[in-house]
């Protein structure tokens, strides 16, 4: 398998003996931000893109087709586009906080990738509570979806915001255990470690029966926590038009539309990482022939395939199914999924303890 | 320093917001205007005339034969059956012979306009809900039939196919074999329908139970078509004033007793068959004839008044002409179905919430410019 | 324990109507040829209109630029909305006899409703649709139109 760590190392060493261990750690910094920014600018136009071909199969549709072979440069023309739009101001909007929302929703989403390892070694932030950081992070961005609903002086906007919050507040819980149950099972909070062990077996296969369940939760919980269909209850285009951003344009909603596809794509990647092996091969039993094969396709490809697959299952359910009223999303939560993974947890814990798991 | 403007606060802290009349769910110019509690809807206030064109007006000032071309856009969705009723009255004023081929080819295309527009109605509905995927599939399987429509009449939706005194030009050649193309096809295509919609679980939780109609409320405010039946109205006039050839064929009328949401939209699913089967047994046994019978060049209706009902796709359209023996009418009356069901939108969807109120306008399949007129 | 064993159930029972929902959805994924868009401008080539389209009122001339139009006006007084307009002339036949005949058949695709009550009233099958349907133009001017064309005349034998 393809290590990063020796490549990182090396850039260490290189700038540290070339310069103070101040300005070291300086431009390593601005490396990795660069290189995140990239990352993430790239991935949010290729999401948006995939998104809508997705869609567009499944309703019998082309999609889009016309900018680029494909329509691949269609999102970066729409990104132009948004670029250039106007951006309107709101009267007796609270100018301050209305323009501060987007930002919280980008940083929030931004801070979460930081802690996501991408492949053997490449790693922003190896934090020993990974998983931790990542829910505390993520849950940061309701913060910005109310202020943008409070400051938009917008009814439409305000119920918006007011529905996104009940909703993330109540759906982190499940996000939340759905997590402590693989914790469990993995024995550690850390990223890498949980990884690292899943090189004989992914979790979802090892934890068998309460890993399964927990994995549909943990679906179910993140896509209602990104604010994506059927759980778009937030925007719900039908009843409230954009609900939350109904009065953002330009740039500023570009930076809500970017963050909601960052969101999907950071959930999917810890779906990936902690149910699904992260950057590790698919492993069978003593396959050894078969297992080497596997080892040749890079851990970054694994880690890609694996997010996508989770991204796709999303895409799925939102273009399929019809949106949740606001008192049965918290009906589905606090009497379906709550029970459903406390159970599960002590499932979990039991097995552990009496080591039925592989 | 713009002065800030006052808000007035409603005693009964109610918060007032306008929905429409640009708005994704109230199909067209409707505004309404709701005053909530939270997410609960307290009251709803519908105002019209957005699109207001004074076809009434208009009417008197034209002829007969003229009068379709507006006809058409009434109710657009059923503009075949509009232009039906106008031409049905006219027949019955000249006291005009009709042949059975022109009735049995009037049955066939209302029917298919009647699937037609259950079709965009399912496309619509599962758009209010959320389902957008919904709103391609209806949309699909519509282009076919409107494929039909644009062979024989050369229109797609505003057809003007009908004329007093019988059809603009024969049906087209391929017509019957395409009709059974497309039944054939469609029957294959609706239990997919289920499966994506009817059967889903959030959507019964959606729909069942809000919303409800009850036979008195329905029969007091006039609703009619799928709507009123579904609440137990049995109010079919295919059934109980006969026009055309829906006398000689067999069919049952689409009765349910619950009036909500749900079964409002199930009676448009169950329509659907009903006219399948309907087109089934007439498409074969197209008599031979002339398309259309020969009248005075100048259409003059003898002094009096009459009337024609006809059941479009939404419900009962009547057609009041006053005539003084002019060549245009002296009044002409539409009573439209979407104009009656309007208004119990107010009763049934109180106390419900935001996105019930989408639902419950969705079920009611409205189209404004048949309200407005 | 009953209730346990229907909060099961419920629950089973809504995954399974979810699931065949997604059947539905997944299928058609995987079905490109079930597509059903057209590529428009590329296929403009082989999209033919069926030839009853109603794309727009034009006066069928023939090779020898003779069309059928009298100049009775039948087609003006039947239009609900005005859209076409008869300026006629009066010319000298032959015999030396003064006739009426058309100088202008205007007709204004913008106020046009398609109701096909011009082409089949007309004595004289003058009037026909064409399956034209791409009226878009950049000046509203454009679109009233003079459907004779400049030095045609009636046909022979056309009363």
């Amino acid at each position: 398998m393809f290590d990063f760590a020796p490549l990182t190392k090396w850039i260490d060493t290189v700038l540290h003996n070339a310069m103070s261990p101040f300005w070291a750690v300086v431009v390593e910094m601005l490396i990795v931000g660069v290189l995140i920014l990239l990352f993430y600018a790239l991935i949010g136009l290729f999401l948006v893109y995939a998104e809508r071909k997705v869609c567009a199969f499944m309703q019998n549709r082309l999609g889009p087709n016309r900018v680029g072979p494909f329509g691949l440069f269609q999102t970066i023309a729409d990104l132009v586009k948004l670029l250039l739009v106007e951006l309107v101001p709101i009267r007796n909007a609270d100018k301050f906080l209305f323009n501060l929302a987007p930002f919280i929703v980008i940083t929030a989403s931004f801070m979460a990738i930081a802690a996501i390892p991408f492949a053997k070694g490449l790693h922003a932030i190896d934090l020993n509570i990974g998983i931790f950081y990542v829910i505390a992070v993520s849950a940061m961005g309701v913060i910005g979806i109310l202020l943008a609903g409070w400051a938009s002086n917008n009814k439409y906007s305000l119920i918006g915001a007011m529905r996104s919050g009940a909703q993330i507040v109540s759906y982190e819980l499940s996000v939340g255990l759905s997590l402590i149950t693989m914790v469990i099972l993995a024995g550690s909070m850390q990223l890498s470690v949980i990884v690292e062990g899943q090189a004989t077996g992914w979790f979802i296969f090892k934890g068998h029966i309460p890993a399964f369940i927990a994995f549909i939760v943990f679906l179910v919980a993140s896509t209602a926590e990104t604010n994506r269909g059927p759980f778009d209850l937030a925007e719900a285009e039908s009843e409230l038009t954009a609900g939350y951003h109904t009065e953002y344009s330009g740039i500023k909603f570009a930076f809500f539309f970017l963050a909601e596809y960052m969101n999907m794509f950071i959930v999917a990647s810890i779906a990936a990482t902690v149910f699904l092996g992260g950057w590790m091969p698919f492993h069978v039993g003593n396959w050894d022939g078969f297992n080497a094969v596997m080892d040749f396709i890079p851990p970054f490809v694994w880690y890609i395939v694996k997010t996508f697959f989770v991204v796709f299952l999303m895409m799925w359910f939102k273009w399929t199914f019809p949106r949740l009223r606001i008192d049965q999303l918290l009906t589905l939560e606090w009497k379906y999924l709550l029970p459903i993974n406390l159970v599960n947890v002590l499932i979990m814990a039991f097995i552990v303890l009496m080591g039925w798991h592989f | 320093m713009e002065e800030p403007v006052k808000v007035a606060v409603d005693e009964n802290q109610e918060y007032v917001i306008n929905m429409g009349p640009q708005h994704p769910s109230t199909h067209g110019v409707l505004r309404l205007v709701l005053a909530l509690k939270g997410e609960i809807v307290k009251n709803v206030e519908p105002h019209i005339g957005y699109v207001h064109r004074g076809m009434e007006k208009m009417c008197e000032s034209i002829t007969y034969p003229q009068i379709i071309h507006l006809t058409d856009r009434m109710d657009y969705l059923s503009a075949h059956i509009n232009n039906e009723a106008v031409c049905l009255a006219v027949e019955k004023a000249l006291e005009a012979e009709i042949p059975d081929r022109i009735k049995v080819i009037r049955t066939i295309m209302s029917e298919l306009t009647r699937i037609q527009s259950h079709q965009l109605f399912w496309a619509t509905f599962g758009m209010d809900l959320g389902g957008l995927t919904c709103f391609f599939y209806g949309l699909r399987d519509r282009e076919k039939i409107l494929d039909i429509f644009e062979e024989t009449c050369g229109g797609r939706m505003i057809v003007s196919y009908n004329c007093p005194g019988g059809l603009m030009y024969d049906i087209h050649p391929n017509f019957q074999k395409r009709v059974k193309e497309f039944i054939k096809y469609f029957r294959k295509i609706l239990p997919e329908y289920d499966q994506l919609l009817t059967g889903n679980i959030i959507f019964q939780e959606r729909t069942r139970g809000i919303g409800r109609l009850s036979l008195e409320d329905a029969i007091s405010y006039g609703v009619t078509g799928p709507t009123g039946r579904a609440s137990g109205f049995s109010c079919d006039v295919r059934k109980h004033e006969p026009y055309s050839a829906y006398d000689r064929v067999k069919f049952n009328e689409v009765l349910f007793s619950e009036g909500d949401t749900f079964h409002r939209y199930l009676a448009r699913m169950e329509e659907m068959r009903v006219s399948m089967d309907i087109v089934e047994q007439l498409i074969d046994n197209i008599p031979e004839g002339p398309f259309a019978v020969k009248l005075k060049p100048v259409i003059r209706l003898p002094e009096g008044e009459y009337y024609q009902r006809v059941e479009t796709a939404r419900g009962e359209l009547g057609v009041f002409i006053i005539s003084d023996g002019n060549k245009n009418p002296y009044r002409i009356k539409f009573r439209s179905p979407c104009f009656s069901n309007l208004w119990v939108l107010n009763l049934i969807s109180r106390d419900f919430k935001i996105a019930d109120l989408v639902a419950i306008g969705g079920s009611l399949d409205l189209v404004i410019p048949d309200i407005d007129r | 324990m009953r209730s346990i064993i229907k909060y099961l159930k419920e629950i089973v029972m809504a995954v399974w109507s979810l699931l065949k929902g997604m059947k539905v959805t997944g299928y058609y994924f995987f079905q490109p040829n079930k597509i059903v868009t057209q590529k428009y401008p590329e296929n403009r080539k082989n999209l033919v209109m069926f030839e009853r389209f109603k794309g727009e009122v034009i006066m069928p001339h023939n090779e020898k630029n003779e069309h059928k139009c009298t100049g009775c006006g039948i087609c003006e007084i039947n239009c609900p909305n005005g859209t076409i307009e008869i300026i006629s002339k009066s010319i000298l036949t032959e015999d030396g006899k003064k006739k009426r005949a058309i100088d202008k058949h205007i007709y204004r695709l913008g106020m046009c409703t398609f109701c096909a009550l011009c082409v089949k009233t007309c004595p004289s099958e003058a009037l026909a649709f064409s399956q034209e349907f791409e009226h878009a133009v950049f000046n509203r001017a454009l679109l009233i139109k003079v459907l004779n064309k400049p030095g045609s005349q009636l046909m022979k034998g056309v009363e």
